[in-house]
């Protein structure tokens, strides 16, 4: 307990160890207002709120997905049961215990990073392709448990979750209202992960996932930073479950499966891997994607599956990844 | 009626058995993975979406051509086997060179295309397989009525798995193939055509997938889903067991499906779980795999 790291160095990390796809604070703060405008915005140009909401949901699960496999190099394949544990929890809280929709989102991201905690504690204890398939089976494990327990309704999930009234004085059941609770909490789930991302102990874990055995020789304890990143993407991953949840009045299986796993890894592999607004802008495209082609049935996975093969044999930066590039090779 | 622990030995060893067929398939599935792993390094991801192809392709052959059971356990392996080849060529050799994680997100992206497009095909139901003649009816054990097909099914994944194992551990060529898992490089040195080695190995794994898939057929519907979820549970298995041995993958495969079958009959909620709570509980004893080495 007392032996903690002591770490001089990562506060003053060389200003060219910052990689080009990493805006510095300045283009960050720019571009996140230029982002949050336009999000406000959108609605009032006939972008249907109902969709940006459910694609805010998406981009902050992506964005905390991309924590762990951007910046901590491990590739959960399980992190919908994290999504689902809050959709589940804030849904039940807010119809079975009438929790007001603030406190069932909390009790949601609490779930989640609950769990999040002991599968973290059980999946860091393999590295690589096997983290992958622990998460994943611990995750289907998850699914089946949701799918017997009674609370969950099973098929039907928990169904007309009320959305109540924020804080006691705004009205979520108004769309509007409901859609600025919604941006204002992804805008401080983004901006709280890029915080994250610039700590040092976001340097350390970029240290871990570039060479973990230095790490570890310098005086880190490679596990501990690995389940505090693995935890605080679980949490988050909850907000943003559990905040779907109360949008949509619903909770179900969906939200659990493995195919929903596989989404958000799409989302940010598409969206660019280790970028900050990569994965906002995945998200955002795969949700649109699959809006225009909800009435084609089963293309909808074929076209999803063809996307990821396209993005690793040869878009492996993704959107932003090879925009930012590109804008890079430009300048010279 | 005999009782063992307060349960009828009928019900108790219908399970077993059920248990063991499903072992089985755990097996054959487990030990393409594993075999597959050592020299590529990939987790095929796929191997769900090959073993549901391999059922189709039995289907397919009857159905629609009138070419029996028999014949499809060799032509659709081979065919399915040969898409492995074409997969392995075109796609999986540009990733070699790139953090594995790659060919995982590669081979779960092909999956989900393959599935995709056969339930457009075929939709979501299930496709029954007619039994072959041969195999109607059932031995009398005494104690028990042993289906005949069953029994086969046993038989047949063993020996294909025991067979696979000796090709790998006892012949020249296995022990090329374990050469070029240890060390590539110097094995190609040597005068050996690696990448062709790795093709083939790719192109073996994907048939027992599909072999698997055959054997399937008849015991279980056909659908575009049977192998989706099949394939998350033989990745469990494959924790358990760890990749570094050949029996060690049959082992565990057997061993879970009769575990998995117990529970069926002695707590029936958890039969569905039981093979993820033994993988937690192995992780916190031997995190390698009962059978695997630290790498």
């Amino acid at each position: 307990m007392t032996a903690e790291p002591v770490a001089p160095a990562e506060s003053v990390a060389p200003k060219a160890a910052v990689p080009a796809a990493d805006p510095s604070t300045r283009a960050f703060a720019v571009a996140t207002l230029v982002m949050a405008a336009a999000l406000a915005a959108a609605p009032w140009v006939g972008v249907y709120p109902v969709f940006l909401m459910k694609a805010l949901c998406f981009a902050l699960f992506a964005c905390a997905f991309n924590l762990l496999i951007g910046y901590a190099g491990l590739l959960s394949f399980g992190h919908a049961m994290f999504f689902g544990t809050a959709g589940y929890l804030s849904a039940h809280a807010a119809k079975v215990w009438g929790f007001p929709p603030e406190l069932a989102i909390l009790t949601g991201a609490a779930a989640s990073t609950l769990l999040g905690t002991v599968v973290g504690v059980l999946a860091i204890r393999r590295q690589g392709i096997y983290f992958a398939m622990i998460t994943l089976a611990i995750a289907q494990m998850v699914f089946f448990f949701y799918l017997q327990t009674p609370f969950t309704g099973g098929e039907d999930g928990i169904q007309s979750v009320p959305r109540g009234r924020m804080f006691g004085v705004l009205d979520l059941t108004q769309v509007m209202v409901m859609y600025y609770v919604v941006l204002a909490i992804f805008l401080a789930g983004f901006v709280a992960i890029r915080r994250v991302i610039h700590s040092p102990f976001g340097q350390v874990l970029k240290a871990i996932r570039e060479n973990e055995p230095r790490a570890i020789s310098l005086g880190y304890d490679a596990d501990r930073y690995k389940l505090i990143a693995f935890m605080l993407s679980a949490a988050l991953s909850g907000v943003a479950g559990a905040t779907k949840a109360i949008v949509f009045q619903l909770a179900s299986l969906t939200d659990v499966q493995w195919q929903m796993s596989g989404e958000v890894v799409l989302m940010t592999l598409l969206g660019g891997m280790g970028t900050v607004f990569g994965p906002v802008v995945g998200a955002f495209t795969i949700i649109s994607l699959e809006h225009f082609l909800a009435e084609r049935g089963q293309w909808v996975t074929v076209i999803t599956g063809a996307i990821f093969v396209v993005c690793v044999l040869a878009f492996r930066r993704g959107i932003v990844g090879e925009l930012s590039a590109w804008w890079t090779k430009r300048r010279g | 009626m005999t009782e063992l622990f307060g349960i009828p030995l009928q019900a108790l060893l219908g399970q077993l058995l059920i248990g063991l067929i499903n072992g089985a398939f755990y097996a054959m599935l487990s030990l393409g993975l594993a075999v597959i792993f050592g020299l590529l390094n990939i987790i095929n991801f796929t191997h769900g979406a090959q073993y549901m192809m391999g059922a189709f392709g039995a289907w397919f052959l009857l159905d629609k051509l009138g070419v029996p059971y028999w014949w499809a356990l060799v032509i659709a392996p081979i065919a399915i086997g040969a898409i492995g080849v074409v997969i392995e060529r075109t796609m999986l050799s540009k990733l070699y060179k790139l953090d594995h994680l790659y060919g995982l997100l590669l081979t779960f992206g092909l999956a989900l295309v393959i599935q995709g497009l056969f339930q457009n095909e075929f939709g979501s139901s299930g496709l029954p397989y007619r039994l072959p003649t041969e195999f109607a009816g059932a031995f009398d054990l005494g104690f028990m009525m042993l289906p005949r097909y069953r029994a086969w099914v046993v038989v047949a994944s063993l020996v294909v798995c025991l067979s696979t194992w000796y090709v790998i551990e006892r012949t020249k060529l296995g022990a090329y193939l374990r050469a070029a898992t240890e060390n590539p490089a110097v094995v190609q040195a040597f005068g050996i055509n690696v990448p062709r080695m790795v093709t083939l190995t790719y192109g073996f794994g994907v048939g027992l997938a599909a072999l698997a898939g055959v054997m399937a057929a008849p015991i279980y519907q056909v659908s575009p889903q049977m192998g989706a979820n099949l394939i998350i549970v033989v990745f469990a298995v494959v924790v358990i067991g760890g990749m570094g041995s050949i029996l060690g993958s049959i082992l565990t495969g057997f061993g879970l499906g009769i575990i998995e079958g117990l529970t069926k009959v002695f707590y029936p909620e958890a039969s569905n779980t039981v093979i993820f709570v033994i993988m937690v509980i192995v992780l916190l004893i031997r995190p390698a795999g009962l059978f695997g080495r630290e790498r």
